[in-house]
């Protein structure tokens, strides 16, 4: 059981983690989630005592990480595996960690074939390639037997096997009772291993919630309509009489209606009513990843962009037009972030579209957090000046908004938006 | 944040389950291993691991007895072949000859102490010790007792060997050395190259760097004998017999009573001035590293 309460942490002016607050229950999996620099290291460390927080606490079974008596009995962690002194050999690291905590010398030999490195244990891990050493590190959280295990980042290099190896490590460990807390950026991963999702975005907590309740809440399905290519008038006719009876559309790229917010049977009636033909209908599921780039989309830190390669390009030869996005096409649309500003972040536009026909967390209560809790749990315009980026506090209009990024086709910023929509169209 | 609730309702019928399981214990797993209450000596046979199993402790170890032994020798050798009557050592003992092997290898003492603190922070290795173990003050401590005890064994032993053998050597031209010199000559000095070491294990973990911390080591070794050599003008005269009087290697060569003047430290003096500077960086130490993310 792990529980922090308030946990902020400040490096200068930075803020790495602000005002977070979640409990980590033991007999499941729990997923901790959010892009690169979002606070999850930092987190982990505030867990294991090696930082201390600005403000708030975090505590394990009741006692802040320093004051656990025997520490490494009830705590077991991978922090990161490169963390080992290279000139020692696996067997000798592991050796000096038992020998720290009282553990009997031979149960490093019995983690050692746990995780498969019996072979290499007296070679001196500076030899050890990133798969070897993310073992030797899981190796270590496991030398304690503890009943809390913590894992920053455990597949990060290892091999399809190593993979499918951790996964049911965890999942056996979560079962035996422990408590088991995994971070990582690939929500595909997370969504096969853990029970319980935290996701967290610069630094704040946007989501709290069982994997399926993050599902049903976030995966919002939409139809796709597409109307006869040789008529246009027809969109435009459906496209209004979808609006009004209370549906999204957004146009899509090659042409076809992306509808939200209405049934199947109820788009072919409305078809029907308005006297368009459907050359298709048919529904669309997002998937978890979707889902989970839609929620950390705002609080995004580290974007790439286009390479300009600036003043290196042939000029354009007169009267040819450089390829500019068109408004509805070529543009994601759905849940792409508009433009970045010059020299901010996206706004907040963005948050809500696609939402409307979704439900919500039905369990997120306002305030649960000391902060008003959006539509995504995310904290809503929370009074400081780091929940800017935060989605938007209200669902925007999505349809109205849509168009907008297109509106003022920034080259530099155009084509990064269009990368998000990529697992969405690879469905 | 004191009005925290569980943010879900599927949490709801879990919460009795954990919240009737108040501190420390859990409602889940509980290992076979039996849980030991740790104590120091836990993290000392931990550093006492830590410190045999990597190689440049063997490497500066090995190149300190080389330096202290072969310098000695050679020493030993140069005069025994040149001295004739006990005035060309200037009437003091063979004991003395051991200075120079010491003070080059204390070189070798200095950065292993260094390394044994800030390697820890080079590698990352730092955030798995203090993971394992999460008093740092304990921690430093058995680094400490540690490093010193291996560092003051191996400078006893190889200043030892290097006296006896001078000693035999220049059987005809050296004073005899009496109890006393003998003491000073040998548990003297080794105390205080390994006191040295120590405060250079210290420094590591204050700067954090292996590289920063040798070079300041290093430079305090030698910096105030250098700057005094040159200070020709009367008016720093105080100034300049002070830094050579307290500098390191005229401290060390207090315990061969060859100091460079007659006013300056004597006797065990040095070592109290180390141990005293050592007290206060430890304490240093200490603070830091409570108040310091790792």
């Amino acid at each position: 059981m792990i529980e922090a309460v308030g946990l902020t942490k400040r490096y200068g002016d930075k803020t790495a983690v602000y005002n977070l607050s979640f409990q980590v229950r033991p007999g499941a999996v729990t997923g901790f989630l959010g892009p690169n620099g979002s606070g999850k290291s930092t987190t982990m460390r505030m867990i294991l005592g090696l930082d201390n927080p600005t403000a708030g606490s975090v505590t394990i079974g009741g006692f802040p990480y320093r004051k656990l008596p025997n520490a490494a009995r009830q705590v077991g962690a991978l922090l990161d595996a490169k963390a080992v002194h290279g000139g020692r050999s696996a067997r000798n690291h592991l050796l000096s960690l038992a020998q720290l905590s009282a553990i009997p010398a031979r149960r490093v030999d019995e983690v050692l074939r746990v995780v498969g490195l019996q072979d290499v244990a007296g070679k001196r891990s500076k030899g050890f390639s990133l798969g070897m050493g993310q073992r030797l590190g899981i190796a270590a959280a496991l030398l304690g037997d503890p009943q809390v295990l913590l894992f920053d980042e455990p597949v990060n290099g290892l091999d399809p096997e190593g993979i499918l190896w951790v996964r049911n490590l965890m999942k056996s460990l979560a079962a035996e009772g422990r408590t088991v807390f995994v971070s990582s950026h690939l929500m595909s991963e997370m969504a096969l291993t853990a029970d319980h999702l935290i996701v967290i975005g610069r630094g704040q907590l946007l989501a709290d919630m069982s994997v399926t309740d993050f599902i049903s809440a976030n995966s919002a399905d939409f139809a796709r309509v597409r109307t006869p290519d040789t008529d246009p008038q027809l969109r435009e006719k459906l496209s209004s009489a979808l609006t009004e009876a209370g549906g999204h559309v957004l146009p899509e790229q090659d042409g076809a209606l992306r509808v939200t917010g209405l049934p199947l049977p109820r788009i072919s009636d409305l078809a029907h009513e308005a006297d368009v033909r459907l050359w298709e209908l048919s529904p669309h599921q997002a998937s978890l990843e979707e889902a989970y780039m839609r929620m950390t989309q705002g609080a995004v830190d580290y974007r790439s962009s286009i390479d300009q390669k600036a003043g290196l390009q042939q000029p354009l030869p007169p009267g040819a037009q450089p390829p500019m996005p068109v408004p509805g096409q070529g543009q994601p649309g759905w849940y792409a972030p508009p433009p970045p500003p010059p020299g901010g972040r996206p706004a907040g536009l963005y948050g809500a579209p696609g939402a409307p026909g979704a439900p919500y967390p039905p369990a997120a209560p306002a305030g649960g957090y000391g902060a008003p809790q959006g539509p995504y749990g995310a904290p809503q315009a929370a009074p400081n000046p780091y929940a800017q980026p935060a989605p938007a506090p209200a669902p925007a209009p999505a349809p109205a908004a849509a168009p907008a990024p297109a509106a003022e086709p920034a080259p530099a910023s155009a084509p990064a938006p269009a990368d998000l929509t990529k697992p969405e169209d690879a469905r | 944040m004191s009005t925290h609730q569980p943010p879900l309702q599927q949490a709801a019928p879990a919460a009795p389950e954990w919240q009737a399981a108040p501190g420390g214990s859990y409602p889940g797993y509980v290992s076979p291993i039996p849980v030991v209450r740790t104590h120091l000596g836990h993290a000392i046979t931990s550093e006492w691991t830590k410190i045999r199993s990597v190689r440049s402790t063997i490497w500066t170890l090995g190149v300190f007895v080389l330096l202290v032994i072969g310098i000695g020798l050679l020493a030993g050798a140069v005069v025994s072949n040149s001295a004739s009557s006990p005035d060309d050592l200037s009437g003091s003992n063979a004991l003395s000859l051991g200075f120079f092997g010491l003070l080059l290898g204390s070189m070798c003492i200095i950065t292993l102490g260094v390394l044994t603190t800030a390697s820890e922070y080079g590698t990352g290795m730092i955030r798995t010790t203090m993971v394992a173990c999460p008093s740092r003050a304990r921690v430093l401590a058995a680094k400490a007792i540690v490093f010193f005890a291996v560092a003051f064994v191996i400078t006893l032993a190889a200043s030892a060997f290097v006296a006896m053998t001078q000693v035999s050597m220049l059987n005809d031209v050296a004073r005899t050395p009496t109890g006393g010199e003998w003491l000073k000559g040998t548990v003297g000095v080794s105390l205080y190259i390994a006191l040295l070491g120590l405060l250079s294990l210290i420094i590591g973990s204050i700067i954090r760097h292996s590289a920063g911390a040798i070079t300041i080591m290093i430079g305090a070794v030698l910096a105030p004998l250098v700057i005094a050599l040159f200070m020709f003008s009367s008016s720093l005269e105080k100034v300049r017999n002070a830094l050579f009087e307290y500098s390191i290697p005229n401290q060390l060569s207090v315990f061969y009573s060859n100091s460079l003047s007659d006013s300056g430290p004597s006797g065990w003096d040095p070592l109290w001035i180390i141990l005293g500077v050592t007290a206060v960086a430890f304490a240093g130490a200490y603070a830091l590293l409570e108040k310091r993310d790792v």
